[in-house]
């Protein structure tokens, strides 16, 4: 069976030890995490873990199956059709082309977000593809640091 | 009500009906230990060691269906608890065991018999606490315990540190848990249910495939009728001996790696599986893609994430077994045709009479299978049979006439040595008028043989049948098949004085090499009352047969092994 991408949104009651399950899950069956963010819902005792995934049919079935076995797990999504985004910021020294560098971000939906003495850092956020592409397309401009975030997704 | 948290901890377990902790104190857990001191709702075991701890309070679980409940304290007393607790895990056998932590001000300081509890034990429980605060400490307790006999049981491990057990608090301990997050289903899918009865009525060759599940669900009187009712045969699970009763004559056996023929040729050539709290073990199924070929399956768990784990479901079902077989019958009551399974069924009879279970007897020297089958003439249905690891466990499940479930207690999943002795310790204080008798090996009983301490003092009287073959018996049968015969590291020659060592723990020992001697030890050792070793002579290089060797299929199966 072909292994696919898969993101699987998990909502946990907000709870010592929670991710340390979910992590430990992942590490203890063997299954892949591409990125992992969670966060608290807003007016809630729940949290949000977006998880990335790669696995064939019967992985991602027992992913879903065994995080929704976790006792904190409240809900375990895991749709075809999901919105995703990732934000990466991207660090520059200060002599490289900013103006350049601030229309590549603008190509993206992003922008440059601070400017110090001896470096600038800019930001997109965007679909993981499109972040990738960007940072692709930055690389000529030999960036100090990368950070990407991890997906966070929602179903439509 | 205020009180201190080590308070708290006996009046839940009092609260729960609990009649029996097996534990060890120490440290970090000795406020709870001076409660216990002063209380008289529970009585207290101490075991000779942690781990036994746990396979008592399992063992407990398993002969009685309550939940068994085990105190220790943190770091060693806690990390000897794990095997414990990943038996119970991987058989679904609920208990809650209490740990003592260090004081939460020392937490995550490396302090003395200070260790990670929730984060070890994390992969072999249903869940685990840390206790923070001791306002949580009575909601966590009644939680422990919902989750532990709830849905699919198992062991849930609360971890106290000790200012939380010397501090006061208010205890008003829950009638009732509501976890949003947790809500085992346990009816299962209407009309998945009616697909499956659908299934059963057009099926040829039917096949009940009972599992574990079955026994933790006490659904056997719905299983027995159901049978009764279709005529549909059935094969049981290593864990599940004792569900169908060996008089049926609807039971085919027990399948898997040591199956009977019958019952791995009807699961190589059912055409419906109607799986009941089975899980498609890997000991179960042989090599996979030549498992039940012609088969659709219905698989009726209530754990989820069993159903489509191994094998691809026709008709899945989330719940109860039990409630579902129920519903099932409901449904095919007044349509099934019995009669239209009747070749199938002449099939099966003819696969047994073809290839029966079978051993050579011997006038010369004892036979492993004959003691089993003895015990059975002798004792029967009056006993509870638990079991260690190896050669021996797999002919007690094939040997003993089991006759209702519950009746065997073994470490099926994680094959855990050591687990018979200290079970059956959990057993006969569950059962006090069952005899209950461990089938275990001269390996695997050396490795809890300081419970004979327990066991006296206790007066306990669990009589220990060791299979003497001065081997690692199973992977000696290994080394035979698989590795040339070199015996590495198998050969258990060198043995102790069993007679000798039971006496000086105060129990009574026999040694046993002739048919005449055994009957006359194990009449004596049920007489005699104490905690007994019973050291049988036999065939040192009697394998266990038949045999599909891992990874193999189902259907082919080693039925004798030739010398060379």
């Amino acid at each position: 069976m072909d292994k696919v991408r898969r993101v699987i949104s998990v909502i946990v009651a907000n709870e010592a030890q929670v991710l340390a399950r979910v992590s430990g899950l992942f590490a203890g069956r063997g299954y892949n995490i591409d990125s992992l963010t969670v966060a608290p819902i807003p007016d809630s005792d729940l949290s949000h873990m977006t998880i990335v995934t790669k696995g064939n049919k019967r992985v991602i079935e027992q992913i879903v199956k065994q995080l929704h076995k976790l006792i904190p797990t409240f809900k375990v999504i895991e749709h075809d059709e999901m919105v995703e985004k990732e934000m990466v910021l991207i660090k520059f020294p200060i002599e490289k082309p900013i103006s350049d560098i601030q229309a590549l971000c603008q190509a993206y939906n992003g922008a440059i977000v601070n400017v110090g003495t001896d470096m600038f850092i800019a930001m997109v956020a965007d679909e993981s593809v499109r972040v990738e592409h960007f940072i692709e397309a930055t690389k000529r401009y030999q960036p100090i640091e990368v950070v990407r975030s991890g997906v966070v997704a929602m179903e439509r | 009500m205020k009180m201190s948290g080590a308070q708290m901890v006996c009046e839940a377990i009092i609260a729960e009906g609990v009649k029996t902790v097996f534990g060890y104190p120490g440290g970090a857990i000795m406020n709870v230990y001076d409660e216990i001191y002063k209380q008289n709702g529970f009585e207290h075991i101490l075991t000779r060691h942690e781990q036994a701890a746990v396979h008592s309070a399992d063992g407990y679980a398993r002969a009685t269906g309550e939940v068994g409940v085990a105190m220790v304290t943190s770091g060693p007393g806690f990390t000897n608890a794990i095997t414990g607790l990943a038996t119970a895990y991987t058989d679904s056998i609920p208990l809650v065991v209490i740990s003592g932590q260090v004081p939460l001000s020392l937490i995550g300081t490396d302090g003395f018999q200070e260790v990670d509890a929730v984060g070890i034990s994390r992969p072999c429980t249903k869940h685990n606490y840390l206790v923070r605060s001791i306002k949580d400490l009575p909601k966590i307790l009644k939680e422990a315990f919902y989750i532990a006999r709830s849905g699919r049981p198992g062991p849930v491990l609360v971890d106290i540190p000790k200012d939380i057990t010397g501090e006061l608090g208010d205890f008003d301990y829950p009638k009732n848990v509501d976890l949003p997050t947790y809500k085992p289903r346990y009816g299962g899918n209407d009309r998945q249910i009616k697909k499956a009865s659908e299934a059963i009525l057009k099926a040829k060759k039917p096949l009940l495939y009972i599992g574990g599940g079955a026994v933790l669900s006490n659904a056997y009187e719905e299983i027995r009728e159901f049978v009764s009712l279709t005529q549909i045969p059935a094969v049981e699970t290593l864990m599940a001996r004792g569900v169908m009763g060996a008089d049926n004559p609807l039971l085919i056996g027990m399948l898997g790696m040591h199956g009977n023929y019958a019952s791995n040729m009807a699961m190589s050539e059912t055409d419906l599986i109607i799986s009941l709290g089975a899980r498609f073990d890997d000991r179960v199924t042989g090599k996979l893609s030549e498992f039940a070929r012609y088969a659709d399956i219905i698989h009726i768990d209530i754990d989820p994430a069993n159903i489509g784990k191994i094998v691809d479901v026709d008709y899945p079902i989330v719940g109860d077994v039990k409630i579902v077989v129920q519903k099932i019958q409901a449904l095919i009551k007044d349509k099934v045709n019995p009669d239209r399974y009747q070749v199938w069924r002449d099939i099966l009879a003819r696969y047994d009479e073809l290839h029966p279970l079978s051993y050579k007897d011997s006038d010369e020297v004892l036979k492993p299978q004959w003691v089993i089958q003895r015990i059975g003439q002798l004792v029967g249905k009056d006993a509870i049979i638990t079991s260690d690891v190896g050669q021996h466990q797999m002919w007690g499940a094939q040997f003993y006439p089991f006759d209702r479930p519950r009746q065997w207690i073994n470490s099926g999943g994680l094959g855990t040595m050591g687990f018979g002795f200290p079970a059956a310790i959990g057993a006969k204080v569950g059962c006090p008028d069952k005899v209950v008798i461990n089938i275990t090996g001269d390996g695997s009983i050396l490795m809890n043989v300081q419970e004979l301490v327990t066991a006296s003092e206790h007066n306990i009287p669990v009589i220990n049948v060791i299979l003497n073959n001065h081997f690692l018996g199973m992977v000696r049968q290994w080394q035979t098949f698989f590795y040339d015969k070199r015996y590495s590291e198998t050969d258990l020659s060198y043995q102790p004085n069993w007679k000798m060592l039971a006496q000086a723990c105060g129990g009574e020992g026999y040694d046993v090499t002739t048919k005449d001697e055994f009957d006359k030890a194990l009449a004596s050792a049920i007489e005699g009352k104490k905690v007994t070793f019973i050291n049988v002579a036999v065939d040192r290089f009697e394998n266990v047969l038949p045999m599909v060797p891992a990874g193999g299929a189902l259907y082919n199966m080693l039925l004798e092994h030739k010398e060379q």
